[in-house]
């Protein structure tokens, strides 16, 4: 499965009512060109911060489900925040990694989650529900599940080498615009 | 001005949410944020954590405070320089200035003599925080973070608060 088809999977299953922190990189450009829409927060720099900005934010609206759209070398690189998300208690989070050991838009540079399972590390840190999965059959059963639980949530998609996407759009909104149709969304 | 009476400034500014890593000088700021149970404190990891925590809070509709000594505002360049500042989404960071005229410890004299520079050079308002002025200073720089979207920066000595 490649990381747009995981994508593709995922975006079917947001019933568009999720607020999504997308992080930075081919993750955004893919999501933001297989299903743009106000409840997406694109990240276009700020890498690792993410998980962070959904923590924020669930803190804030207890009442709504915040979902996050991750990478592995985001998350590698600030692996601390998966403690502070589980020290927090939150139940309205849904932490996805889109896992393809590396680091794609700067040329594919190998990411050190060829060694490391994030899913163990997750669960060792608290996350009550964790997943690995790496078919899409399965991804669609457990994203439809994850979607509607109030739990504190991981989901660890291994995406393979392949298919890297051609003719990949750039986020053509300004960072000040995605922020605010955000926001309206949010009230 | 006591510790608990600029705690409630920042609150009567309509901050209610917090996030930050610790320092000597804000360690009764940050035992009245994570005691007080009418706001959320997020005891940060690092401070570029509490500034993308504050950031989300932000989105949800909340003003908040980011406590940190300024050994940590290197840490924040990356979060404050490409979300807080390009998205626009203010944030009032409380600084602690360490290393202040070069009396301190080793780690803190580089610091210490950058921390303003640092932050004129990627233009986040800041303003050192004096014992007579504190109030107007907070109220005007809280305003300007509310008016413009920004971040802001409000820098504490030792000793100002007591």
């Amino acid at each position: 499965m490649t990381r747009l088809e995981a994508i593709k999977i995922i975006a079917k299953h947001l019933k568009t009512k999720e607020a999504t922190i997308i992080a930075n990189g081919m993750i955004s450009r893919e999501m933001f060109a297989v299903m743009d829409g106000e409840f997406n927060f694109y990240m276009l720099g700020s890498m690792g911060m993410a998980s962070s900005i959904g923590l924020g934010l669930a803190l804030s609206k207890p009442n709504i489900k915040v979902v996050v759209l991750d990478g592995d070398g985001n998350l590698l690189m600030s692996f601390g925040v998966l403690a502070n998300i589980v020290d927090a208690k939150i139940k309205n989070f849904l932490h996805i990694v889109l896992d393809n050991e590396a680091y794609e838009s700067t040329g594919r540079q190998d990411s050190v989650t060829r060694t490391i399972d994030l899913a163990k590390i997750a669960r060792s840190c608290g996350y009550k529900r964790v997943y690995k999965v790496s078919s899409p059959n399965i991804l669609s059963k457990i994203i439809k599940k994850l979607i509607l639980e109030k739990t504190l949530s991981f989901l660890l998609v291994k995406v393979g080498a392949k298919g890297k996407t051609f003719n990949l759009p750039r986020i053509s909104s300004s960072p000040e615009a995605i922020k605010e149709r955000f926001i309206r969304f949010l009230r | 001005m006591k510790t608990v009476e600029f705690y409630h400034l920042l609150k009567n500014c309509g901050i209610d949410f917090f996030s930050g890593v610790p320092c000597t000088l804000l360690e009764g700021l940050i035992a009245m944020a994570s005691l007080d149970s009418k706001v959320i404190y997020v005891p940060a990891v690092r401070e570029d954590v509490a500034v993308a925590v504050a950031s989300g809070a932000y989105l949800g509709g909340r003003y908040s405070c980011v406590f940190m000594q300024n050994s940590g505002l290197g840490n924040c360049l990356n979060v404050l320089a490409s979300l807080n500042l390009i998205y626009k989404i203010p944030v009032c960071l409380v600084i602690s200035w360490r290393g202040f005229k070069g009396k301190d410890a080793p780690e803190h004299l580089i610091m210490g003599r950058s921390t303003k520079k640092l932050l004129q050079d990627i233009r986040i308002p800041a303003t050192v925080l004096s014992k007579k002025y504190l109030e107007t200073q907070t109220l005007s720089l809280v305003e300007k973070m509310k008016k413009n979207n920004i971040p802001v920066a409000l820098l504490l000595r030792k000793g100002i608060l007591v």
